[in-house]
């Protein structure tokens, strides 16, 4: 039975994957496509406006990574069930639930702000982690060790996934923002430039405040997830405090999005330094999740591998 | 610059510097960048072992590396004046702050611009058959209601209030700072007046909260012994329950139980458990389960068969099924002193080459190999020597490897000769050992309280939106009334141009104007 569940589960995710796949190569499509529709001046309106038929691509691309999304929730609901606890308690399993809530952040943010032209990057992000977590780090299903019997993992790294979620699009937005401004200073010119894709997005000032508005939810989670793990490190280890190597690093983190949100409001640092800032900031998250879980060692030994 | 500042003149200089956001702003960027190297090193805090490997491995730059305190990281003193200075410019920063903050807080909002069209959220409307002061009336109340603080200015025919909301804002970005000052006091006093000690004791032993009974003993700066309550725990059983089903993970523990039993002084004793993520609370300490092993019961006789030696031994892991390394000392009662070293295997299993280990951590097929040393255990000299560990550098090795005979090897119950005829030794039985970690850190309910005076301050300012409204009514030459509403934004606000329309339109149905 259990057997059973957690194979249901990764051919439920190779399927997800199967479907981003293809809502990735459109959403590129879609977007390369502004390259040749110089039409719309940047910065006209304040919305990402476009009249509906131009963005089929877009629009089947969103539907495909809705799906995609149902039978990836599919895979981490089965393989939850099949090891009887939440299903983030490995590498592959922080894999797939963290994909899942990206994805997630993605479509929500969606229903409020037209975000589509973030398609590429989401579906490629995701793609790329799904890829190296099911090749690379796949564990068959163990028990939780008496250290993560807790439900501090439940709130504590759920909120930590969700957060990286944030910022993910947080750095997508900036890495927008930076080229952005590029095109629209060699527009300002009269220069040629390979950006014309960016056209019919919107402009540098908006990108910037999207990705503030995201990363500062992305910030308040964080800092919860710093709370959420000092008390759980209290009980589990007996400091709440000890500067292991996860724990530097998610300070780190928490760190350098404090700069972030202080280089807005700081002379010369609003625009692309503070880009700059959001994406060392998503770096910094992605390195935490990567190098740090499998090459550092430290008390966060949980990786599974 | 003026070179012929003086003394106060540099001084203020430096302090506007200090306290100025690119200063807060470079000084947090360094802070991450300094708390880089303390991940990539080990240190002395959280790996001491870690830091000897280290010296060992890289001989030539471990002591560059360390006379740049990059082994404590945390505390040296290029971190600390980093986040020092950083404190002192938070500081400076928002007292003035929140000076300002009180006075705008008591203030009036602001007079209504002459040019609300130029503002970035504006909407105007006309209507006739109704007064000025209506219109405005109503601009009015919708936005009392809306919980803005409102002030009337009149300036010739144009009549306008002023309004203004989300002081909180501000208030919570000040909540937000001090509450890191906070936290940075009461992590700073928390060490200084606790403790942290550490104890290993078998089933069926006691453990007194005393300085003595501790293993190892790390007092804050500030702490008084007397402050130790007194209490004793005794560990009555310890079990570890280990996968046996799920073939990807046999041997894997899943669970952890220390069943005690504790007495306060003076009070009832009382049964609780200890497991790892559920410390005991007892008597203003925190009692954490670290650690637990095996601990083989030994006898050593002389040739007469009087004993000399019995006790149980904690046997450290050094693997995850638990092969276990244990020391037995014995300095009297025999000819010579005796030193046993050994490997405990809780489930023996015989490699290629002939060694033992442990394939499963749990009690199975126990096995207890002995080497014997005789000679001076080095216990005489007043150096304080760990129970752990064997100085050999002054014995005779007469069993084990490279010795005149093998290792002594018992299953449960067995006696076997030492060699010389010095005696026996048996293995009765094993017991188990945990170790526990004790703490009392006085100040962590401060820190735990003012984490979240910070997360409060920080969702309240970065959610709440400060803005401006105004609303001003002009009557026109023709006896229709404009009203015309304006918003402003402090900070960042996705939501001004909605707000500023849902006024109009509020006004509008309030005037009677239906919506088209
Ligand atoms: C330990 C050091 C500091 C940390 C971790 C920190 C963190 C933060 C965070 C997270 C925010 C955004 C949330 C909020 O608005 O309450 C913020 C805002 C702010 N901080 Fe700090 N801060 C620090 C030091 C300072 C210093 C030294 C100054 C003054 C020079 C300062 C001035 C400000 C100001 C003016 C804002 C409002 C920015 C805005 O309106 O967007 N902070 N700080």
């Amino acid at each position: 039975m259990t057997d059973a569940l957690s194979q249901y589960s990764v051919l439920a995710l190779y399927s997800a994957m199967a479907l981003y796949a293809i809502a990735f190569v459109l959403f590129t499509l879609d977007l390369a496509r502004g390259a040749s529709d110089d039409g719309a001046p940047v910065g006209e309106s304040k919305d990402v406006t476009l009249a509906a038929p131009k963005r089929k691509l877009a629009r089947i691309a969103m539907a495909l990574t809705v799906l995609g999304w149902v039978l990836q929730l599919a895979a981490t609901v089965m393989r939850g069930l099949a090891a009887s606890r939440v299903p983030w308690a490995n590498m592959y399993e922080f894999a797939m639930t963290g994909t899942l809530i990206i994805i997630g952040v993605f479509l929500i943010v969606n229903l409020k702000w037209d975000m589509k032209f973030l398609g590429s990057f989401v579906t490629g992000l995701v793609l790329l982690l799904l890829g190296l977590a099911a090749t690379r780090y796949y564990v068959e299903i163990v028990p939780l060790p008496p250290a993560l019997q807790s439900y501090w993992l439940v709130i504590h790294v759920f909120v930590a996934t969700l957060a990286t979620g944030f910022f993910a699009l947080g750095f997508a937005l900036s890495l927008m923002q930076l080229l952005q401004s590029r095109r629209e200073a060699a527009a300002a010119a009269g220069a040629k430039t390979k950006l014309a894709f960016l056209t019919r997005l919107p402009d540098a000032a908006q990108l910037e405040n999207y990705a503030y508005r995201l990363i500062i939810i992305g910030f308040v989670l964080w800092t919860f997830t710093l709370i959420a793990g000092a008390i759980w490190a209290e009980k589990a280890w007996g400091r709440y405090w000890g500067w292991d190597t996860k724990e530097v690093w998610t300070f780190i983190i928490w760190t350098i999005y404090a700069g972030y949100i202080h280089a807005r409001s700081t002379r010369g640092w609003r625009g692309t330094r503070s880009a700059w800032l959001a994406m060392i900031g998503f770096a910094a998250v992605i390195f935490n999740f990567t190098v740090v879980n499998i090459f550092f060692k430290g008390l966060h030994a949980y990786s599974g591998l | 610059m003026n070179p012929n500042l003086g003394v106060t003149g540099w001084l203020r200089w430096f302090w506007r510097q200090l306290t100025s956001m690119r200063t807060a702003l470079l000084l947090l960027l360094l802070l991450a960048i300094a708390a880089v190297p303390g991940s990539l090193v080990p240190q002395r805090s959280s790996d001491p072992n870690g830091v000897s490997q280290y010296f060992a491995d890289h001989k030539d730059t471990a002591p560059i590396l360390d006379s740049f305190q990059m082994f404590d990281v945390y505390s040296s003193a290029w971190f600390s004046a980093i986040y020092i200075l950083l404190f002192i410019s938070l500081i400076g920063c928002v007292l003035p702050r929140t000076k300002h903050h009180f006075e705008a807080l008591q203030a009036q909002p602001p007079t209504t611009p002459a040019n609300l069209s130029r503002l970035p959220a504006f909407a105007e409307f006309t209507v006739t058959g109704t007064s000025a002061e209506a219109v405005l009336e109503a601009g009015r109340s919708a936005l009392k209601a809306d919980r803005y603080r409102v002030a009337r200015y009149d300036r010739g025919d144009t009549i306008s209030v002023s309004a203004e909301r989300g002081y909180m804002r501000e208030t919570g970005n000040l909540v937000f700072h001090f509450a890191l000052v906070g936290v940075l006091i009461a992590v700073g006093f928390g060490g200084g007046f606790g403790f942290a000690g550490q104890r290993a004791f078998y089933e069926g032993q006691a453990f007194t909260n005393s300085l003595i009974a501790f293993d190892s003993f790390n007092p804050g700066r500030f702490f008084n012994s007397s402050t130790l309550t007194p209490y004793t725990i005794t560990l009555d059983k310890f079990t570890a329950t280990y996968e046996e089903k799920n073939t990807n993970a046999i041997g894997q523990p899943t669970d952890f139980t220390a069943e005690v039993t504790t007495q306060v002084k003076g009070e009832d004793p009382q049964k609780n458990t200890i497991k790892v993520n559920e410390p005991l609370r007892i008597a203003g300490t925190d009692v954490y389960l670290l650690g637990h092993g095996y601990a083989p019961t030994i006898t050593v006789r002389d040739p007469e068969g009087n004993v000399v030696f019995t006790d149980s031994v904690n046997f450290l892991p050094q693997d995850k099924n638990l092969t276990s390394l244990g020391v037995v000392k014995v300095p009297d009662g025999l000819a010579e002193q005796l030193g046993l070293i050994g490997f405990f295997y809780p489930t023996v299993s015989e490699g290629h080459s002939g060694a033992y280990f442990s394939m499963y951590p749990d009690l199975i097929d126990p096995r207890l190999t002995l080497d014997v040393y005789t000679g001076d255990l080095g216990l005489d000299e007043g150096i304080p020597r760990s129970v752990y560990a064997l100085d050999t550098a002054d014995m005779t090795k007469l069993a084990g490897r490279k010795a005149p005979q093998k290792s002594l090897e018992f299953s449960v119950g067995e006696t076997v000769e030492l060699p010389n005829g010095l005696g026996t030794v048996t293995f009765d039985g094993v017991k188990r050992f945990v170790s526990l970690d004790i703490h009392r850190d006085p100040t962590q309910g401060w820190v735990l309280f003012f984490s979240l005076a910070a997360l409060a301050g920080l969702l309240i300012s970065l959610f709440i939106p400060r803005r401006r409204m105004w609303v001003s009514v002009t009557e026109n030459s023709d006896g229709s009334v404009t009203a015309q509403c304006a918003g402003l934004a402090r900070g960042d606000d996705p939501t001004l141009l909605g707000a500023v329309d849902a006024l109009k339109d509020k006004m509008e149905r309030t005037v009677g104007l239906s919506r088209d």
